[in-house]
């Protein structure tokens, strides 16, 4: 079961379309990416669902009921442009965030207890969020984002702002809130998070849906049937089932190609086609790395530059 | 409902606590307190009496000289040199001497003084050299001074006010001083307040904690718990003030006795001026507590509260509004501008309106919601006919929902608006977006 979705929905400003009729589905506890290049829409996506603002047409559907304020108690949401009040104690200032939740004090006491013994983070109650530093800030700010266990998390650019060692820490919470059952909208540029967490990718382009499934899917979509082999020897040439997309020496005697196979050939007759020609040290599919199919998808291009990071625009 | 309440709560506990807060509480009534103290005491204070001395060589104003208040004057026979020389080592501040002179051409009258003489003193003495020269000069022409003085008048007015419950002496004078403090008080807060609300949006914005909260609570609810929250603030600061006040007051009454000396002081001039009919004119102590006694306080109070917590909600959404929709505190000023107008405005029409408290200016001024709360309160202490004040009261709640709404369209646009400078075409834009 989904446990949102947005059907048809569009949100227009006064000059622009934020959304143009997008649907996505988000299935009980996954972790959904939510991809696109800026003013994509994503942000306003994120809006209607928190409820702040709503949608000009469509319809959201929380656990298959029409949005309704009282979800908001079982939504949490960490906005990309996020901070803390800064003359306020760090104790006082998630009681109050959390009560905002709907939780009571002494609830909310409770569970703060236990987040602070978890990140260890026990001598900052008293403190004045001013005297933290920004990764300490993100801190708060997460676990004030999941301290009233909502079932849908939405983390906007989650990441910013931590070193590798908080980013992990955070990584592995996010994997155990969907162990225990929540459901994680995860909206963010950064593609190496995105291929590590998510299991369902939905990516906006100028307002419009443009891919949406679960992240393995989708990648096969985006292969290109292009394969790396490193060999020694010459290779000379190939059946024109074969394209040679590059070839280049590595070592001494060692080579590197990028082969695609049109046509019907299988893997099975590149390898036996190349057997022939040159001695094979390894053999791999080509697989596009969400940031090859971010980058196809958003600047247009077509499939045929999947998999050859040279002619894509920013690898390399 | 309920969240409402949570934010008016952190709104008002983080303002109470500050030391800010604290400190204005504390000084405002002390450097009062302390300021009026030391005025009392200055004035109670036994100060050592100056001594003229006088010689007068033309032996017209023999006797003329009186003691007065802090001066005494004393004849002396002695030559004016011997005097002179005698002045640096006598207990005279000085030295008054009056040569034989012609009463047509008075010249050569000098005083001689250790130290520079007050103007105050100097005045007094040439006032009695004139009074008696022109009395000399009238008596040369043939006008007994007891006949002109009998043509002088002196005139000061009762005012009565007349109402159902009979006659009652009042003072405009009063009502004046009554009502312009209620105005300015008024006038004070909601600027004070007003920009309290502003920056507290502001803070939100520029620190970024907004979105989270409106995650949680509808942007109205902020910014009406924001509202109330410092609305209270401002009430406990008055509240304090009151009561500080009154503290200090008895006490520095208590240390100086300040009650009985303030009797005796102002009787003394009232002797001086046994001629005027009304005892009010010269006792101002007496005159106001004997208008306030006529005018009806609990009304007065009561329709202050109303006014002032009316104008402050009315303004301080309006001020939400414009924290919302800047980026910083110097974006603010082009929406201040046209906001303080109206309040400007009443204040200084305040002027014209104490001077004709039931013209067509005060009446219209006293409706329109956005002057009403200063000019109302100012001419209330001279009386409104009851069907005048239910209706600017009505038409200010109606402008506090309608500017209240207004500002909420304005505010939840404008709070997620970051890096856009911001025109009043686009504000007017944002009143008409949808959800």
């Amino acid at each position: 079961m989904n446990i949102l979705e947005a059907n048809h929905v569009v949100k227009r400003y006064a000059n622009h379309t934020a959304l143009s009729d997008v649907s996505v589905s988000i299935p009980r506890q996954s972790i959904f990416g939510l991809l696109g290049p800026n003013g994509a829409g994503k942000t306003s996506l994120i809006r209607i669902i928190t409820q702040i603002t709503a949608p000009d047409r469509g319809e959201i559907l929380f656990q298959g009921e029409r949005l309704h304020p009282r979800h908001i108690a079982r939504i949490g949401y960490l906005p990309e442009e996020r901070g803390l009040y800064k003359k306020m104690k760090v104790g006082e200032q998630l009681l109050y965030l959390a009560q905002l939740k709907g939780l009571t004090k002494p609830e909310a006491m409770d569970r703060l207890k236990h987040w602070f013994k978890k990140f260890e983070i026990q001598t900052w109650w008293g403190k004045n969020v001013e005297d933290l530093s920004k990764g300490m800030q993100q801190k708060i700010q997460f676990v004030a984002t999941v301290l009233h266990e909502p079932e849908l998390i939405i983390l906007d650019e989650p990441f910013s702002g931590f070193d590798p060692i908080n980013a992990n820490l955070i990584k592995d919470e996010i994997l155990e809130l969907r162990e225990k059952g929540s459901t994680i909208i995860f909206s963010t540029h950064r593609m190496e998070s995105v291929e590590e967490l998510c299991d369902h990718i939905a990516l906006l382009n100028q307002s419009h849906k443009v891919l949406d499934g679960t992240t393995k899917a989708i990648r096969n979509q985006f292969k290109t049937n292009t394969y790396i082999v490193a060999f020694e020897g010459d290779l000379a040439s190939l059946p024109p089932d074969f394209d040679v997309l590059e070839n280049r020496r590595l070592e001494e005697d060692l080579h590197q190609a990028k082969i695609r196979i049109h046509s019907a050939a299988t893997p099975n007759d590149l390898l036996s086609a190349l057997i022939r020609q040159v001695r094979v040290q390894s053999f791999r599919e080509s697989i596009p790395s969400m940031n090859d199919i971010f980058i196809t998808s958003v600047t247009g291009n077509g499939k045929e530059t999947v998999g050859n990071p040279t002619r894509s625009v920013y690898t390399e | 409902m309920n969240k409402i309440f949570l934010i008016l709560k952190r709104e008002y506990l983080v303002r109470v606590q500050k030391k800010s807060f604290i400190i204005m509480t504390l000084l405002v009534p002390l450097l009062t307190g302390g300021f009026m103290a030391g005025v009392v005491f200055l004035s109670t204070r036994s100060i050592k009496d100056k001594v003229v001395q006088v010689v007068d060589e033309s032996g017209l104003f023999k006797g003329k000289f009186t003691d007065g208040r802090d001066v005494k004057f004393v004849y002396s026979a002695l030559t004016v040199d011997k005097a002179k020389r005698a002045l640096p080592q006598s207990d005279y501040q000085a030295l008054l001497y009056i040569p034989a002179i012609d009463v047509q051409k008075p010249k050569g009258i000098v005083l001689f003084a250790g130290k520079n003489v007050s103007m105050l003193l100097q005045n007094r003495i040439e006032d009695v050299l004139d009074q008696e020269l022109e009395s000399l000069r009238l008596q040369k022409v043939g006008i007994d001074k007891a006949v002109l003085a009998s043509t002088k008048s002196k005139v000061a007015i009762a005012t009565v006010a007349l109402s159902e419950e009979g006659e009652k002496t009042s003072s405009s004078g009063a009502a004046f001083a009554v009502g312009y403090a209620c105005a300015f008080l008024i006038y004070m807060s909601v600027f004070i307040y007003g920009a309290q609300v502003m920056r507290g949006v502001l803070e939100e914005k520029t620190s970024r904690i907004v979105e989270v909260i409106i995650s949680s609570v509808k942007p109205f609810q902020l910014m009406l718990g924001k509202i109330t929250g410092v609305a209270l603030v401002g009430l406990t600061q008055f509240l304090l003030w009151i009561v500080l006040g009154f503290a200090i007051a008895t006490f520095t009454s208590a240390a100086f006795g300040l009650d009985k000396k303030a009797v005796v002081r102002t009787e003394k001039p009232a002797d001086r001026a046994k001629d005027t009919p009304n005892p009010t004119a010269d006792n101002p102590l007496a005159g106001a507590a004997a208008a306030l006694q006529t005018m009806n306080v609990p009304l007065i109070l009561g329709t202050f509260l109303f006014y002032f917590l009316g104008g402050y909600l009315l303004y301080s959404a309006l001020f939400a509004a414009i924290g919302a929709a800047a980026d910083s505190e110097t974006d603010t000023q082009q929406f201040m501008f046209p906001i303080t107008i109206p309040l400007i405005a009443s204040i200084v029409v305040a002027q014209v309106v104490l001077q004709d408290p039931d013209g067509s200016v005060a009446f219209w001024m006293s409706m329109f919601p956005l002057t009403s709360p200063i000019l109302m309160m100012v001419r209330i202490p001279f009386g409104v006919p009851p069907w005048q004040l239910l209706l600017s009261m009505t038409l200010l709640v109606a402008g506090f929902v309608a500017t209240t709404w207004l500002a909420a369209r304005i505010y939840r646009v404008g709070i997620l608006m970051y890096g856009k400078k911001v025109n009043f075409r686009e504000l007017s834009k944002w009143v008409f977006y949808k959800g």
